[in-house]
Protein backbone atom coordinates (compact mmCIF):
# COMPACT_ATOMS: atom_id res chain seq x y z
CA UNK A 1 0.00 0.00 0.00
CA UNK A 2 2.97 2.25 0.47
CA UNK A 3 3.69 1.91 -3.23
CA UNK A 4 4.86 5.26 -4.54
CA UNK A 5 5.46 6.14 -8.14
CA UNK A 6 8.17 8.37 -9.63
CA UNK A 7 6.56 11.11 -11.72
CA UNK A 8 7.84 14.25 -13.44
CA UNK A 9 6.42 17.68 -12.64
CA UNK A 10 5.34 19.47 -15.82
CA UNK A 11 3.66 22.52 -14.27
CA UNK A 12 3.09 24.17 -10.90
CA UNK A 13 0.29 26.42 -9.71
CA UNK A 14 0.70 27.38 -6.04
CA UNK A 15 0.74 24.23 -3.92
CA UNK A 16 -0.63 22.09 -6.74
CA UNK A 17 1.36 20.59 -9.54
CA UNK A 18 0.66 18.58 -12.66
CA UNK A 19 2.73 15.45 -13.13
CA UNK A 20 3.26 13.30 -16.16
CA UNK A 21 2.84 9.60 -15.36
CA UNK A 22 3.79 7.84 -18.56
CA UNK A 23 1.67 10.16 -20.66
CA UNK A 24 -1.17 10.63 -18.16
CA UNK A 25 -1.39 14.08 -16.59
CA UNK A 26 -2.51 14.25 -12.97
CA UNK A 27 -2.91 16.99 -10.39
CA UNK A 28 -0.93 16.39 -7.20
CA UNK A 29 -0.44 18.18 -3.89
CA UNK A 30 3.00 19.71 -3.37
CA UNK A 31 2.36 20.74 0.25
CA UNK A 32 5.06 18.38 1.59
CA UNK A 33 7.64 19.36 -1.04
CA UNK A 34 7.23 23.15 -1.43
CA UNK A 35 10.74 23.38 -2.88
CA UNK A 36 9.77 21.25 -5.91
CA UNK A 37 10.36 22.77 -9.35
CA UNK A 38 9.11 22.05 -12.84
CA UNK A 39 11.18 19.23 -14.30
CA UNK A 40 11.83 17.56 -10.92
CA UNK A 41 11.14 13.86 -10.57
CA UNK A 42 9.07 13.32 -7.46
CA UNK A 43 7.84 10.34 -5.49
CA UNK A 44 4.05 10.34 -5.68
CA UNK A 45 1.77 8.61 -3.18
CA UNK A 46 -2.05 8.89 -2.92
CA UNK A 47 -2.09 12.23 -4.71
CA UNK A 48 0.75 13.89 -2.81
CA UNK A 49 4.38 14.44 -3.71
CA UNK A 50 6.42 12.97 -0.85
CA UNK A 51 9.98 13.68 -1.92
CA UNK A 52 12.08 14.98 -4.77
CA UNK A 53 14.10 12.15 -6.25
CA UNK A 54 17.78 12.89 -6.51
CA UNK A 55 19.03 11.76 -9.92
CA UNK A 56 22.54 12.56 -8.74
CA UNK A 57 22.16 10.22 -5.74
CA UNK A 58 20.64 7.52 -7.97
CA UNK A 59 23.68 7.69 -10.28
CA UNK A 60 26.12 7.77 -7.38
CA UNK A 61 24.42 4.77 -5.73
CA UNK A 62 24.59 2.59 -8.84
CA UNK A 63 28.17 3.70 -9.55
CA UNK A 64 29.17 2.75 -6.00
CA UNK A 65 27.40 -0.61 -6.28
CA UNK A 66 28.97 -1.37 -9.67
CA UNK A 67 32.38 -0.49 -8.26
CA UNK A 68 31.87 -2.62 -5.13
CA UNK A 69 30.96 -5.68 -7.22
CA UNK A 70 33.45 -5.00 -10.01
CA UNK A 71 30.89 -4.40 -12.74
CA UNK A 72 32.03 -2.18 -15.61
CA UNK A 73 29.58 0.65 -16.47
CA UNK A 74 28.77 -0.79 -19.90
CA UNK A 75 28.72 -4.44 -18.79
CA UNK A 76 25.23 -5.86 -19.44
CA UNK B 1 13.83 8.15 -14.34
CA UNK B 2 15.79 5.12 -15.49
CA UNK B 3 16.40 2.44 -12.88
CA UNK B 4 17.39 -0.23 -15.37
CA UNK B 5 20.94 -0.36 -14.12
CA UNK B 6 19.59 -1.62 -10.79
CA UNK B 7 18.28 -4.63 -12.74
CA UNK B 8 21.53 -5.41 -14.59
CA UNK B 9 21.78 -9.25 -14.67
CA UNK B 10 25.62 -9.15 -14.64
CA UNK B 11 25.54 -7.07 -11.46
CA UNK B 12 22.88 -9.29 -9.89
CA UNK B 13 25.00 -12.39 -10.60
CA UNK B 14 28.08 -10.87 -9.02
CA UNK B 15 26.18 -9.90 -5.85
CA UNK B 16 24.61 -13.38 -5.64
CA UNK B 17 28.02 -15.04 -6.16
CA UNK B 18 29.36 -13.07 -3.23
CA UNK B 19 26.35 -13.95 -1.07
CA UNK B 20 26.84 -17.65 -1.85
CA UNK B 21 30.31 -17.55 -0.29
CA UNK B 22 28.70 -16.88 3.09
CA UNK B 23 27.92 -20.07 5.03
CA UNK B 24 26.43 -18.47 8.14
CA UNK B 25 22.75 -19.03 8.99
CA UNK B 26 21.06 -15.63 8.64
CA UNK B 27 17.45 -14.50 9.04
CA UNK B 28 16.46 -11.08 7.76
CA UNK B 29 13.03 -9.52 7.91
CA UNK B 30 11.44 -7.08 5.51
CA UNK B 31 8.64 -4.95 6.93
CA UNK B 32 7.21 -3.43 3.79
CA UNK B 33 4.58 -4.97 1.53
CA UNK B 34 6.25 -3.49 -1.55
CA UNK B 35 9.48 -5.27 -0.58
CA UNK B 36 7.52 -8.52 -0.09
CA UNK B 37 6.18 -8.14 -3.63
CA UNK B 38 9.55 -7.12 -5.08
CA UNK B 39 11.28 -10.12 -3.47
CA UNK B 40 8.66 -12.40 -5.04
CA UNK B 41 8.58 -10.63 -8.38
CA UNK B 42 12.35 -10.66 -8.89
CA UNK B 43 12.70 -14.25 -7.60
CA UNK B 44 15.13 -13.08 -4.92
CA UNK B 45 14.46 -15.99 -2.55
CA UNK B 46 15.36 -18.47 -5.29
CA UNK B 47 18.62 -16.64 -5.98
CA UNK B 48 19.75 -16.82 -2.37
CA UNK B 49 21.52 -19.80 -0.80
CA UNK B 50 19.46 -21.84 1.72
CA UNK B 51 21.32 -20.42 4.70
CA UNK B 52 19.98 -16.89 4.03
CA UNK B 53 16.33 -16.64 5.00
CA UNK B 54 14.13 -13.67 4.13
CA UNK B 55 11.07 -13.40 6.37
CA UNK B 56 8.11 -11.11 5.75
CA UNK B 57 7.00 -8.99 8.70
CA UNK B 58 4.01 -6.72 9.36
CA UNK B 59 4.57 -4.50 6.34
CA UNK B 60 1.06 -4.33 4.95
CA UNK B 61 -1.30 -1.73 6.51
CA UNK B 62 -4.40 -3.50 5.20
CA UNK B 63 -3.30 -6.73 6.91
CA UNK B 64 -2.95 -5.12 10.35
CA UNK B 65 -6.16 -3.06 10.22
CA UNK B 66 -8.39 -4.39 13.04
CA UNK B 67 -11.55 -6.30 12.14
CA UNK B 68 -13.48 -3.76 14.24
CA UNK B 69 -12.75 -1.10 11.59
CA UNK B 70 -14.32 -3.23 8.84
CA UNK B 71 -17.31 -4.18 11.02
CA UNK B 72 -17.88 -0.60 12.16
CA UNK B 73 -17.75 0.62 8.54
CA UNK B 74 -20.32 -1.99 7.50
CA UNK B 75 -22.61 -0.79 10.30
CA UNK B 76 -22.56 2.86 9.19
CA UNK B 77 -25.86 4.01 7.74
CA UNK B 78 -26.82 6.86 5.42
CA UNK B 79 -23.25 7.94 4.70
CA UNK B 80 -20.78 7.51 1.88
CA UNK B 81 -17.92 5.26 2.95
CA UNK B 82 -14.71 6.07 1.11
CA UNK B 83 -11.92 3.50 1.16
CA UNK B 84 -8.65 2.61 -0.52
CA UNK B 85 -9.35 -0.26 -2.93
CA UNK B 86 -7.23 -2.78 -1.01
CA UNK B 87 -9.73 -2.70 1.85
CA UNK B 88 -12.74 -3.74 -0.22
CA UNK B 89 -12.42 -7.50 0.17
CA UNK B 90 -10.90 -7.69 3.66
CA UNK B 91 -13.19 -9.77 5.87
CA UNK B 92 -14.35 -8.63 9.28
CA UNK B 93 -16.73 -10.63 11.46
CA UNK B 94 -19.63 -9.13 9.53
CA UNK B 95 -18.28 -9.93 6.08
CA UNK B 96 -16.60 -7.56 3.65
CA UNK B 97 -17.34 -4.04 2.44
CA UNK B 98 -17.66 -5.55 -1.04
CA UNK B 99 -20.56 -7.73 0.11
CA UNK B 100 -22.07 -4.84 2.07
CA UNK B 101 -21.92 -2.69 -1.07
CA UNK B 102 -23.73 -5.42 -3.01
CA UNK B 103 -26.46 -5.16 -0.36
CA UNK B 104 -26.77 -1.42 -0.88
CA UNK B 105 -24.11 0.26 1.32
CA UNK B 106 -22.65 3.33 -0.42
CA UNK B 107 -18.97 2.32 -0.60
CA UNK B 108 -16.64 4.22 -2.95
CA UNK B 109 -13.02 3.47 -3.77
CA UNK B 110 -10.75 6.51 -3.79
CA UNK B 111 -7.19 6.91 -5.01
CA UNK B 112 -6.40 9.83 -2.71
CA UNK B 113 -7.76 11.12 0.63
CA UNK B 114 -8.47 14.35 -1.28
CA UNK B 115 -10.98 12.43 -3.40
CA UNK B 116 -12.71 11.35 -0.17
CA UNK B 117 -12.92 14.97 0.97
CA UNK B 118 -14.44 15.90 -2.40
CA UNK B 119 -17.16 13.25 -1.89
CA UNK B 120 -18.19 15.12 1.27
CA UNK B 121 -19.41 17.96 -0.98
CA UNK B 122 -22.23 15.65 -2.08
CA UNK B 123 -23.07 13.70 1.06
CA UNK B 124 -21.92 12.92 4.62
CA UNK B 125 -18.71 10.96 4.06
CA UNK B 126 -16.60 8.73 6.28
CA UNK B 127 -13.14 8.00 4.96
CA UNK B 128 -11.68 4.76 6.33
CA UNK B 129 -8.18 6.14 6.71
CA UNK B 130 -5.66 3.35 7.06
CA UNK B 131 -1.94 3.39 6.46
CA UNK B 132 1.63 3.73 7.65
CA UNK B 133 3.76 6.89 7.69
CA UNK B 134 3.77 7.07 3.87
CA UNK B 135 0.02 7.56 3.73
CA UNK B 136 -0.68 9.36 7.03
CA UNK B 137 0.40 12.91 6.03
CA UNK B 138 -2.13 13.00 3.15
CA UNK B 139 -4.91 11.84 5.47
CA UNK B 140 -3.92 14.45 8.08
CA UNK B 141 -3.97 17.07 5.30
CA UNK B 142 -7.66 16.38 4.56
CA UNK B 143 -8.57 16.74 8.26
CA UNK B 144 -6.84 20.12 8.39
CA UNK B 145 -8.54 21.19 5.15
CA UNK B 146 -11.96 20.18 6.50
CA UNK B 147 -11.26 22.07 9.74
CA UNK B 148 -10.01 25.23 8.03
CA UNK B 149 -12.81 25.28 5.45
CA UNK B 150 -15.42 24.28 8.04
CA UNK B 151 -16.53 21.24 6.04
CA UNK B 152 -18.83 19.52 8.52
CA UNK B 153 -19.86 16.32 6.77
CA UNK B 154 -16.43 14.70 6.57
CA UNK B 155 -14.81 12.43 9.13
CA UNK B 156 -12.09 9.79 9.18
CA UNK B 157 -12.25 6.35 10.78
CA UNK B 158 -8.57 5.89 11.47
CA UNK B 159 -6.22 2.95 11.70
CA UNK B 160 -2.95 4.84 11.29
CA UNK B 161 0.00 2.72 12.32
CA UNK B 162 3.61 3.72 12.79
CA UNK B 163 6.36 1.27 11.96
CA UNK B 164 9.14 1.78 14.58
CA UNK B 165 7.10 0.42 17.56
CA UNK B 166 6.28 -2.74 15.57
CA UNK B 167 10.00 -3.17 14.85
CA UNK B 168 10.69 -2.73 18.56
CA UNK B 169 8.20 -5.49 19.37
CA UNK B 170 9.87 -7.83 16.86
CA UNK B 171 13.40 -6.90 17.93
CA UNK B 172 12.59 -7.62 21.58
CA UNK B 173 10.71 -10.90 20.94
CA UNK B 174 12.40 -13.99 22.37
CA UNK B 175 10.93 -16.41 19.85
CA UNK B 176 12.16 -14.78 16.65
CA UNK B 177 15.86 -14.87 15.89
CA UNK B 178 16.45 -12.00 13.53
CA UNK B 179 19.85 -10.84 12.33
CA UNK B 180 18.69 -7.66 10.68
CA UNK B 181 15.89 -5.67 9.10
CA UNK B 182 15.40 -4.68 5.47
CA UNK B 183 13.78 -1.35 6.33
CA UNK B 184 10.87 0.12 4.35
CA UNK B 185 11.72 2.49 1.51
CA UNK B 186 8.69 4.73 1.34
CA UNK B 187 7.77 4.82 5.04
CA UNK B 188 11.33 6.05 5.56
CA UNK B 189 10.82 8.90 3.07
CA UNK B 190 8.64 10.44 5.78
CA UNK B 191 10.37 9.17 8.95
CA UNK B 192 13.97 9.43 7.75
CA UNK B 193 16.58 6.69 8.25
CA UNK B 194 17.49 8.00 11.71
CA UNK B 195 14.08 6.87 13.03
CA UNK B 196 15.53 3.35 13.37
CA UNK B 197 18.68 4.20 15.33
CA UNK B 198 17.15 2.60 18.44
CA UNK B 199 17.50 -0.84 16.83
CA UNK B 200 21.30 -1.11 17.09
CA UNK B 201 21.49 1.11 20.17
CA UNK B 202 18.90 -0.72 22.25
CA UNK B 203 18.59 -4.17 20.67
CA UNK B 204 21.96 -4.73 19.02
CA UNK B 205 20.30 -5.41 15.67
CA UNK B 206 21.01 -3.56 12.43
CA UNK B 207 18.92 -2.52 9.46
CA UNK B 208 19.17 -0.95 6.05
CA UNK B 209 16.68 1.32 4.32
CA UNK B 210 16.28 -0.27 0.91
CA UNK B 211 14.93 0.49 -2.54
CA UNK B 212 12.77 -1.83 -4.61
CA UNK B 213 14.96 -2.91 -7.52
CA UNK B 214 16.67 -6.33 -7.38
CA UNK B 215 20.14 -4.81 -6.93
CA UNK B 216 18.81 -2.64 -4.09
CA UNK B 217 17.51 -5.66 -2.18
CA UNK B 218 20.49 -7.94 -2.83
CA UNK B 219 23.03 -5.26 -1.93
CA UNK B 220 21.13 -4.69 1.31
CA UNK B 221 21.23 -8.39 2.12
CA UNK B 222 24.98 -8.35 1.51
CA UNK B 223 25.52 -5.29 3.71
CA UNK B 224 23.47 -6.81 6.53
CA UNK B 225 25.62 -9.95 6.22
CA UNK B 226 28.70 -7.80 6.59
CA UNK B 227 27.21 -6.17 9.69
CA UNK B 228 26.60 -9.60 11.22
CA UNK B 229 30.07 -10.88 10.30
CA UNK B 230 31.77 -7.86 11.85
CA UNK B 231 29.28 -7.78 14.75
CA UNK B 232 28.71 -4.11 13.98
CA UNK B 233 24.94 -3.56 13.87
CA UNK B 234 24.01 -0.16 12.50
CA UNK B 235 21.39 1.64 10.41
CA UNK B 236 22.41 2.15 6.78
CA UNK B 237 20.60 3.89 3.96
CA UNK B 238 20.87 2.17 0.59
CA UNK B 239 17.93 4.21 -0.79
CA UNK B 240 19.57 7.61 -0.44
CA UNK B 241 18.26 8.67 -3.84
CA UNK B 242 14.95 9.25 -2.07
CA UNK B 243 15.36 8.77 1.69
CA UNK B 244 17.17 11.36 3.82
CA UNK B 245 18.51 10.91 7.37
CA UNK B 246 15.75 13.06 8.93
CA UNK B 247 12.84 12.46 6.55
CA UNK B 248 10.26 14.89 5.25
CA UNK B 249 9.85 17.68 7.84
CA UNK B 250 6.70 19.09 6.21
CA UNK B 251 4.96 15.71 6.32
CA UNK B 252 6.10 15.15 9.92
CA UNK B 253 4.80 18.58 10.91
CA UNK B 254 1.25 18.00 9.69
CA UNK B 255 1.18 14.56 11.33
CA UNK B 256 2.14 16.10 14.69
CA UNK B 257 -0.29 18.97 14.26
CA UNK B 258 -3.37 16.83 13.59
CA UNK B 259 -2.54 13.52 15.30
CA UNK B 260 -1.15 12.20 18.57
CA UNK B 261 0.46 8.93 19.60
CA UNK B 262 -1.64 6.27 21.33
CA UNK B 263 -1.58 2.51 21.79
CA UNK B 264 -2.63 0.66 18.65
CA UNK B 265 -4.48 -2.56 17.89
CA UNK B 266 -2.86 -4.56 15.10
CA UNK B 267 -4.88 -7.33 13.52
CA UNK B 268 -3.32 -10.72 14.19
CA UNK B 269 -0.84 -9.23 16.65
CA UNK B 270 -2.81 -7.40 19.36
CA UNK B 271 -2.02 -4.21 21.18
CA UNK B 272 1.33 -2.55 20.48
CA UNK B 273 2.14 0.33 22.85
CA UNK B 274 2.40 3.77 21.27
CA UNK B 275 2.08 2.40 17.74
CA UNK B 276 -0.89 4.35 16.44
CA UNK B 277 -1.73 7.93 15.59
CA UNK B 278 -5.16 9.16 16.60
CA UNK B 279 -6.91 12.44 15.83
CA UNK B 280 -6.23 15.20 18.39
CA UNK B 281 -9.06 16.60 20.50
CA UNK B 282 -8.99 19.89 18.62
CA UNK B 283 -10.06 18.04 15.46
CA UNK B 284 -12.43 15.55 17.14
CA UNK B 285 -15.36 16.69 14.96
CA UNK B 286 -13.52 14.90 12.15
CA UNK B 287 -12.91 11.72 14.13
CA UNK B 288 -15.50 9.17 12.94
CA UNK B 289 -14.89 7.00 16.02
CA UNK B 290 -16.14 9.90 18.18
CA UNK B 291 -18.80 11.12 15.74
CA UNK B 292 -20.43 7.69 15.46
CA UNK B 293 -19.47 6.33 18.90
CA UNK B 294 -17.32 3.51 17.48
CA UNK B 295 -15.21 1.40 19.80
CA UNK B 296 -12.18 -0.22 18.19
CA UNK B 297 -11.27 -3.43 19.96
CA UNK B 298 -9.19 -6.51 19.26
CA UNK B 299 -11.09 -9.47 17.85
CA UNK B 300 -9.67 -12.97 17.53
CA UNK B 301 -9.89 -14.31 14.00
CA UNK B 302 -12.09 -17.40 14.25
CA UNK B 303 -11.64 -18.49 10.63
CA UNK B 304 -8.45 -20.41 11.35
CA UNK B 305 -6.45 -17.83 9.39
CA UNK B 306 -2.86 -17.65 10.65
CA UNK B 307 -2.13 -14.21 9.23
CA UNK B 308 -0.97 -13.09 12.70
CA UNK B 309 1.73 -15.75 12.78
CA UNK B 310 2.77 -14.80 9.24
CA UNK B 311 3.01 -11.12 10.19
CA UNK B 312 5.18 -11.91 13.19
CA UNK B 313 7.46 -14.11 11.09
CA UNK B 314 6.57 -17.26 13.06
CA UNK B 315 5.51 -19.12 9.93
CA UNK B 316 5.73 -18.59 6.17
CA UNK B 317 2.44 -18.56 4.22
CA UNK B 318 2.64 -22.16 2.85
CA UNK B 319 2.82 -23.37 6.48
CA UNK B 320 -0.71 -22.06 7.14
CA UNK B 321 -3.14 -24.97 6.81
CA UNK B 322 -5.57 -22.81 4.79
CA UNK B 323 -3.01 -21.53 2.25
CA UNK B 324 -3.82 -22.55 -1.31
CA UNK B 325 -6.29 -25.21 -0.13
CA UNK B 326 -9.18 -22.94 0.78
CA UNK B 327 -7.50 -19.52 0.97
CA UNK B 328 -6.66 -18.12 -2.46
CA UNK B 329 -6.73 -14.62 -3.97
CA UNK B 330 -10.19 -15.33 -5.44
CA UNK B 331 -11.43 -16.68 -2.09
CA UNK B 332 -9.30 -14.96 0.56
CA UNK B 333 -9.93 -16.03 4.14
CA UNK B 334 -7.60 -13.50 5.76
CA UNK B 335 -6.15 -10.08 5.02
CA UNK B 336 -2.66 -11.32 4.05
CA UNK B 337 -4.26 -13.01 1.02
CA UNK B 338 -6.59 -10.09 0.22
CA UNK B 339 -4.12 -7.27 -0.01
CA UNK B 340 -2.09 -7.23 -3.20
CA UNK B 341 0.93 -6.61 -0.96
CA UNK B 342 0.09 -9.22 1.67
CA UNK B 343 2.65 -11.95 2.28
CA UNK B 344 0.22 -14.74 1.38
CA UNK B 345 -0.81 -13.02 -1.86
CA UNK B 346 2.87 -12.55 -2.75
CA UNK B 347 3.68 -16.20 -2.05
CA UNK B 348 0.60 -17.33 -3.98
CA UNK B 349 1.46 -15.22 -6.99
CA UNK B 350 5.20 -15.78 -7.21
CA UNK B 351 6.43 -18.63 -5.04
CA UNK B 352 3.96 -21.49 -5.23
CA UNK B 353 5.38 -24.85 -6.15
CA UNK B 354 3.54 -25.74 -9.36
Amino acid sequence: MCLAIPSKIVSINGKKGIVDMGGIKKEVGLDFIPEAKIGNWILLHTGFGLEIISEKDALETIEAINEAYHVMPDEY
Amino acid sequence: MNTKEFQNPKLIKKIVDRLKRNKRQISLMEVCGSHTMAIGKWGIRNLLPDNIKLISGPGCPVCVTPMSIIDASIDLKDVTIAIFGDLMRVPGEKGTLELARAKGLDVRIVYSPIDALKLAQEKETVFVGIGFETTIPGIAYTIREAYEKNIKNYSVLTSLKIVPPALELLASADDINLNGFILPGHVSVVTGANAYNFLPEKYNIGGIVTGFEPADILVSVDRLLQQVEKNEPKIENEYSRIVTPDGNKHAQKIMKEILEIDDGIWRGIGKIPKSELKIRKKYSNYDAAKKYNINIEYKEDKSGCQCGDVLKGNIIPPQCHLFEKVCTPSNPIGPCMVSSEGSCAAYYKYERKQ
